[in-house]
């Protein structure tokens, strides 16, 4: 059964509704990130492609792991090396 | 005012891009550098279908899709409409699109918006295959690319023709302004859609994207493999304004030597049939070679 | 007050499309509609009318513009012919799909192949399933008198479905009549600014249009389409009336012309009308009963209507200027599926005619009725489907 509205056109009125998504799930391998190496360069902000990468106002960053699928672009980017990929607990 | 998005980003989370997708990164890029008064008008496609299954949109921006091969004449009329209600200044209105709905199909409409001048920015997403299908051969497949059209065998190399010129096909229609970017050199890329923005008449942006899951390569090596395009000169950032060519300007010359192309070729499942094959890396080397003196670079 | 000009059936409907203040106007020119787009270019030239006029490349851009105008929040409008209309296919469902109430005059002509230029509604009849509304004009005044209804009815609230307007090719589109053109203020008072709620592209208000409709939404969306259409019969008589108490010219989804104890009813679409009516008279004067009802409404199908002015007659003889190959004709088959279950039906016949620009002509409805009557001595018809005025002897060496 169709769960949510069904709208005239198909119009969706909610901007950002992927985020009810999590594709968190979807990781085999987690990154973990060392805040002591960051250099707040904001590379891996700028390459992850899911916008799992949050910057905040001081430019730090922290992993959303609600939906990082652990591509691990991020860490192979890193010019410190500060983010490493570890296997995703079960 | 425009809606203001969580955590500023106005391509959410949540799509179903594959992990490593060059795309999807690719598209946030150029968001976060047009910002939120953007108007996006995509073709069908990997992004269209990862970003907007009902009842979930990653957009947080205005966003229509209609059909594959009409990015082109769906954002001429929106941009028309725009202008007729009086709405259209300060607006950025992008055509998005893969390269299958670019240099193929949606070749025709993009033609006619760039010779209408309409007040258009068209980036293509360039994986360089039909790929939301499975990875079909495209025109934009490079020589010796192996797609399900254009799988290696006793008969055949893969694909047969090398890519097809898309940005010098489109600068020669004269439009406002034609560049090259890639994910890697993200400074670069932000620069030419900030100066899209700026233009006043059609501007185009190929944007070169890969793809783990059709060059079968590790999803964390998208960014690095965008870079050794262009470091080897298979990728070559330009940007021109108009359709006088001897205004081209690369941005970004690859190193002096350039890396070889096998550094390049090795690094994806889809050229495994030829990476022994001497014969055939040297035509590819050859044919980056010559595209490389054309554009002046060594 | 409006005024009396002589104008040719295209030039009606882009004098009619100009008094609704089109936003925009994509267009391709196409035999025999290209009239239309070169008018609406003129009129913007000329100030006359203040929109954009997008000279796009095909037809199939010509809708896709118009689909990206509409959705961002203009009052959209275009015209084709035949193969334009074919091209742009894919595109009118999506429209339709979308909701998006564009209108669209087209110059009802023969498909290829081979190529005809002419007459003919195969190429609207084979838009039946877009989910667009159909309206079937018999003279340009019908031409652009329907135009103007179609934006109102399109945009209502409660029906938010695009429409086409038919004006038979050549018959109508190139021949001077006389028509009727209402005043601008009398235009702007029947058909207010489009203010869409549903969809406009607005940074202000991000929404997502043309998304991915799985399996678990589809069939919703389809209905939810189809009761959009519905919800148009209402109120297309609803503003048919509005019209007429304006206007003074009546319109009705299907118009009864000595029906009421006709024996044979024909029922037909366009310009043959005018020719049907004056050859029903005449057998009338001869004391055969029969009766014409002109079907102006095509999509959606007017059951109700027609099974009030059918029920009782003995044979409604569906004409259709179109051909569904390897069954018989469009409007003959829906008109057939209204009356299956009915316990009041007439035996129902099929004729094909004036294909191609074959000229519908008097002795044809005499053929037609002489026709029904035998089925009627007979219990039944000799075929189903029947052929007028066609050399069927030139047919015997081919297939």
């Amino acid at each position: 059964m169709a769960e949510a509205c069904i709208t005239i056109g198909a119009v969706n009125y909610e901007p950002g509704s992927s985020r009810n998504y999590k594709t968190g799930t979807w990781r085999a391998m987690r990154p973990v990130l060392d805040q002591d190496k960051c250099i707040k360069c904001g590379l891996c902000h700028t390459y992850c492609p899911d916008s799992a990468v949050v910057k905040a106002e001081d430019r730090s960053v922290s992993i959303d792991y609600d939906y990082c699928k652990g591509c691990g672009i991020c860490a192979h980017e890193c010019p410190k090396q500060a983010i490493t990929m570890v296997e995703e607990e079960k | 005012m425009a809606y203001e998005a969580p955590n500023g980003e106005l391509f959410a989370a949540g799509h179903r891009g594959c992990a490593g997708c060059g795309e999807m990164n690719a598209v946030r890029q150029v968001l976060n550098a047009a910002g939120p008064n953007s108007i996006v008008a995509n073709a069908t496609g990997c992004l269209e279908v990862s970003s907007t299954g009902y009842p979930e949109s990653a957009w947080c921006i205005p966003w229509i899709h209609a059909a594959f091969e009409n990015a082109a004449s769906v954002a001429s009329g929106v941009d028309a409409a725009l202008k007729s209600m009086g709405k259209r200044d300060g607006v950025n209105v992008f055509a998005f699109a893969g390269d299958g709905g670019t240099f193929d199909i949606g070749f025709q409409a993009l033609s006619g918006m760039l010779e209408r001048r309409q007040k258009v920015i068209y980036v293509v997403f360039d994986n360089e295959a039909y790929m939301n299908t499975g990875i079909q051969r495209c025109s934009s497949t490079p020589y010796g690319a192996s797609t399900t059209t254009s799988p290696p065998g006793s008969q055949s190399i893969g694909e047969s023709q090398d890519k097809k010129p898309i940005a010098a096909i489109v600068a020669a229609h004269e439009p406002a302004y034609t560049a090259t970017a890639t994910i890697a050199y993200h400074a670069d890329l932000k620069k030419k859609v900030k100066k899209a923005c700026e233009m006043e008449g059609p501007c185009f942006l190929h944007i070169f994207a890969p793809c783990p899951t059709g060059w079968r390569h590790g999803s964390d090596t998208t960014v690095e493999l965008s870079r050794l395009a262009v470091d080897t000169g298979i990728f070559l950032l330009w940007e021109m304004e108009g359709g006088d060519f001897n205004d081209l300007k690369v941005t970004k010359k690859p190193p002096s030597p350039r890396k070889p192309v096998e550094e390049y070729l090795k690094t994806q499942g889809r050229f495994k049939h030829i990476i022994n094959n001497g014969e055939e890396i040297a035509k590819i080397q050859a044919l980056v070679d010559e595209k490389c003196k054309r554009y002046g670079i060594e | 007050m409006g005024e009396k000009i002589v104008i040719r059936g295209n030039e009606a409907t882009a004098v009619a499309a100009k008094l609704c203040r089109p936003n925009v106007i994509p267009a391709y020119p196409i035999t025999p509609s290209t009239l239309f787009p070169e008018k609406m270019s003129e009129f913007v030239a000329d100030g006359e009318l203040d929109a954009e006029f997008v000279p796009v490349e095909s037809e199939h851009s010509a809708m896709s513009a118009a689909i990206g105008a509409s959705a961002a929040g203009a009052r959209v409008c275009t015209a084709t012919a035949s193969q334009g209309l074919e091209l742009m296919h894919e595109m009118l469902f999506i429209a339709a799909g979308m909701r998006l109430p564009i209108v669209m005059a087209i110059g009802n002509r023969a498909l290829s192949a081979p190529i005809n230029i002419w007459c003919d509604h195969a190429d609207t009849i084979a838009a039946r399933d877009t989910g667009w509304m159909q309206f079937y004009a018999e003279n340009n005044q019908e031409g652009m008198d329907l135009m103007i209804n179609a934006f109102r009815i399109a945009e209502d609230k409660r029906v938010l479905t695009p429409g086409m307007v038919g004006i038979d090719a050549f018959v109508l589109t190139h021949t001077f009549e006389p028509v009727d053109v209402p005043a601008q203020s009398e235009v702007d008072d029947f058909l207010p600014k489009y203010n869409p709620e549903h969809v406009y592209l607005d940074p202000a208000r991000p929404i997502t249009i043309g998304s991915f409709g799985t399996p678990q939404y589809y069939m919703e969306f389809k209905y939810s389409q189809e009761l959009g259409i519905q919800a148009s019969s209402p109120v297309i008589d609803e503003v048919f009336a509005d019209f007429e108490k304006r206007f003074g010219r009546k319109y009705a989804k299907i118009t009864p012309f000595m029906a009421d104890d006709a024996d044979v009813l024909i029922l037909a679409m366009g310009s043959m009308n005018g020719t049907a009516r004056n050859a029903v008279k005449r057998l009338r004067e001869e004391g055969k009963k029969v009766g014409v009802l002109k079907l102006t409404v095509y999509r959606p199908f007017p059951e109700e209507e027609l099974k009030k002015l059918a029920g009782n007659a003995k044979v409604l003889a569906v004409l259709d200027r179109d051909i569904s190959h390897g069954y018989g004709g469009a409007v003959y088959a829906d008109a057939s599926g209204v009356f299956v279950n009915e316990e009041k039906k007439p035996m129902l016949l099929n004729f094909i005619i004036g294909l191609g620009g074959r000229d519908v002509v008097i002795d044809d409805f005499r053929n037609i009725y002489d026709k029904c009557m035998a089925a009627v001595e007979k219990g039944g018809p000799e075929q189903r489907v029947q052929w007028v005025n066609v050399d069927f002897d030139a047919c015997k060496g081919g297939a």
